[in-house]
């Protein structure tokens, strides 16, 4: 959902099983420039996918692999924690009053230009724009985080349970998920942020809300796949009850397209959350995350305040391509595993 | 494909169903109900009682749902208390003005993505082809609110070459009288689904030239362009009108956003005018009306795909 990034295209843009994106410059050279010696891949094909990490240390190492030689990748992930310590360690270095309204208004000018005393300057409230950066930032990556992991657990569950139930209990739980997704997303998020009056964890709750949706879909159709696989009716036949067989054999074969979509869901979130607060929407103040920030910016556009509007939207935008880019690398190492089963 | 198309209609009619369920469901979870929306949260517990049953709140939930289907069926929405006036005829200004929009966007999407795709798959792994991979990245992860804000700031603050946006009470006749402040609206709102679109076209094409009909077709003697635009582009054009219909959800939500920036007087605008004002029957109604127009839009893509691909037009 780009913007709508929120809107990033369609749901299935993203489908790590063959999406438009797979098959991108980074994919191709990726994937050429692995080379699986056979001894190698018979180990690895032998291997349970996911479960213990330590267990599988060659399989891991691949993927490490892979991973690294995508450049994009790693400078994805260097942005990715470099923006993390930005946020959360920042602060600590570079204090600042961030919720203070009326500190802000007495000791400080109001949207003053960048100089000595605000490194970026300060909004029309007379927050220190830098400090705010991290402050929002904060908010912006705690809800990314946290709405893509509730998303992924209730979306893997459900999606899980789904597929490996099939018939009518199928039918009734996809066709919930397809109602759901055929609600234009951000006409769904801004009813339910309206009458769930957000607070940080709310807006968590009713982000996961609207995203649950894409894990569900991705998660069912492997479990169609692996469900008539002869371990799955081994584990049967040992007499394994159906919640044995979904958590501990479905859904841990699964892991690869967890992975990689719950990345995916961290980006989206972020920009979600980012419209909701362009739209005024989003965390009450004194909060803010990006959005809320680029939102109070346009306001002073006409006034030339340049240094409200591009951080903010700097921030929001590497932030976004940068888990575009870990997603896309751990797809095609993940894959490449895959490809070896 | 009358087999298909039956199926779809179907598929798509239950949606509806279950859209129509669940806003009506929706409306029930306003904490306080409605009545505390309307009234105020002053409002004493009597008069709260009052509210309730002359709008037949009392009565059981089947019933409501019924009465709710009956006010639908004569394009009943309610009545919103914030603009004292009918949700239907507040919307039925707005929805031709998002149409518009998002018709012209979509459309500008396809012209633009597809000769864009195509050209990357003729100079794959050449500079252009990954100047234009780069910048689909970039805009893919764009939101909507930051290119319009910068698109105003450049094109319609600095360089006044565009008006900064639109007046609430201009009329669709109003916008395509003077288009040109239709301009950035309409650049903001396709690239993002031009940065998908072309990206999918591009590796649809890829993968339709490694097909056996494109290397049959090179053995009997066809040119290079002949391939590429007689059998490539043909059956890579199928996917994409799949992924125009799973695009509209998409597209629609990025109208709310593309709104809001320039002020346009669509049912985007309105809807998150309504949020402001917490006015919950028109926010449940302009989301009824554009998931539904979502759902139709699905659908029509749907019968496209079914009359352009003719693995299911003679399909039974």
């Amino acid at each position: 959902m780009p913007g709508d990034a929120v809107l990033p295209g369609s749901p299935e843009a993203r489908d790590p099983s063959g999406s438009p994106w797979s098959s991108g410059v980074v994919a191709e050279g990726a994937i050429t420039g692995v080379e699986i010696p056979p001894s190698e891949s018979l180990i690895v094909a032998g291997l349970p996918e996911g479960g213990d990490v330590s267990s599988s240390g060659g399989a891991l190492r691949q993927i490490v692999r892979v991973f690294g030689e995508n450049k994009l990748a790693v400078v994805g992930l260097f942005v990715i924690v470099f923006m993390v310590l930005f946020c959360f360690v920042g602060p600590l270095i570079y204090k600042t009053n961030q919720v203070n309204g009326q500190q802000a208004l007495q000791f400080s000018t109001q949207d003053a230009r960048p100089s000595g005393a605000h490194l970026l300057g300060t909004d029309p409230q007379g927050f220190d724009l830098l400090g705010r950066l991290m402050f929002g930032g904060k908010n912006s990556l705690i809800v990314g985080f946290v709405a893509a992991l509730v998303a992924t657990v209730f979306g893997v569950v459900y999606g899980a349970i789904s597929g490996f139930l099939g018939g009518w209990v199928d039918a009734l739980m996809m066709r919930f998920v397809d109602i759901l997704l055929s609600i234009p997303q951000l006409f769904l998020l801004i009813v339910l942020a309206v009458i769930f009056h957000p607070s940080l964890t709310l807006l968590i709750g009713v982000i996961a809300l609207v995203a649950w949706l894409v894990p569900a879909r991705l998660i069912r159709g492997e479990t169609l796949t692996l469900r008539v696989r002869d371990y799955v009716q081994a584990v049967r036949v040992m007499g394994g009850s159906g919640s044995r067989i979904v958590f501990r054999h479905i859904i841990p074969n699964t892991v690869g397209t967890i992975v990689v979509n719950a990345t995916f869901q961290v980006a989206d979130a972020i920009l979600l959350l980012a419209a909701l607060g362009f739209l005024g929407l989003g965390l009450p103040t004194p909060q803010t995350d990006w959005g809320a920030m680029l939102n109070d910016g346009v306001n002073y556009a006409l006034t030339g305040s340049w240094w409200l509007i591009y951080p903010a939207g700097f921030c929001i935008v590497i932030v976004v391509v940068a888990f575009n880019f870990v997603g896309d690398a751990l797809r095609d190492s993940l894959e490449v595993r895959l490809q070896q089963r | 494909m009358i087999g298909f198309l039956v199926r779809r209609f179907i598929q798509a009619v239950i949606v509806v169903i279950g859209v129509l369920v669940l806003v009506f469901g929706l409306s029930h979870f306003v904490p306080g109900g409605e009545a505390r929306a309307v009234l105020g949260t002053k409002a004493t517990l009597l008069q709260i009682r009052h509210f309730n049953v002359k709008n037949g709140f009392t009565l059981p939930l089947w019933d409501q749902f019924y009465q709710y289907l009956l006010r639908l069926g004569h394009l009943n929405l309610g009545y919103s208390y914030s603009y004292n006036q009918q949700v239907w005829s507040l919307i039925s200004d707005k929805l031709p003005k998002t149409l518009v929009l998002v018709g012209v966007s979509t459309l500008l999407a396809l012209i633009v993505s597809i000769p864009l795709g195509i050209l990357q798959v003729v100079r794959r792994n050449k500079p252009i082809d990954y100047v234009l991979t780069g910048l689909t990245f970039v805009f893919y992860a764009m939101p909507a609110f930051l290119l319009g804000t910068l698109l105003i700031l450049y094109f319609a603050i600095d360089e006044k070459w565009f008006p900064v946006g639109f007046q609430q009470s201009q009329t669709v006749g109003d916008i395509l009288r003077d288009p040109r402040a239709l301009v950035l609206p309409e650049i903001t709102l396709a690239a993002l689904t031009i940065a998908a679109f072309s990206r999918y076209m591009r590796s649809s094409m890829m993968e339709a030239m490694t097909e056996d009909y494109v290397r049959t077709a090179r053995a009997k003697g066809a040119g290079p362009r002949r391939v590429l635009y007689g059998h490539a582009l043909r059956n890579a054009l199928i996917p994409i009108l799949t992924l125009l219909g799973l695009s509209i959800p998409a597209i629609v939500s990025g109208a709310v956003i593309t709104e809001s920036v320039f002020n346009y007087p669509g049912m985007g605008f309105l809807t998150v005018e309504a949020a402001y004002k917490t006015d919950i029957p028109v926010l449940l109604g302009t989301t009824l009306v554009a998931t539904i127009a979502t759902v139709v839009g699905s659908l029509l893509a749907d019968v496209l795909y079914a009359v352009a691909d003719p693995r299911i037009r003679y399909a039974r």
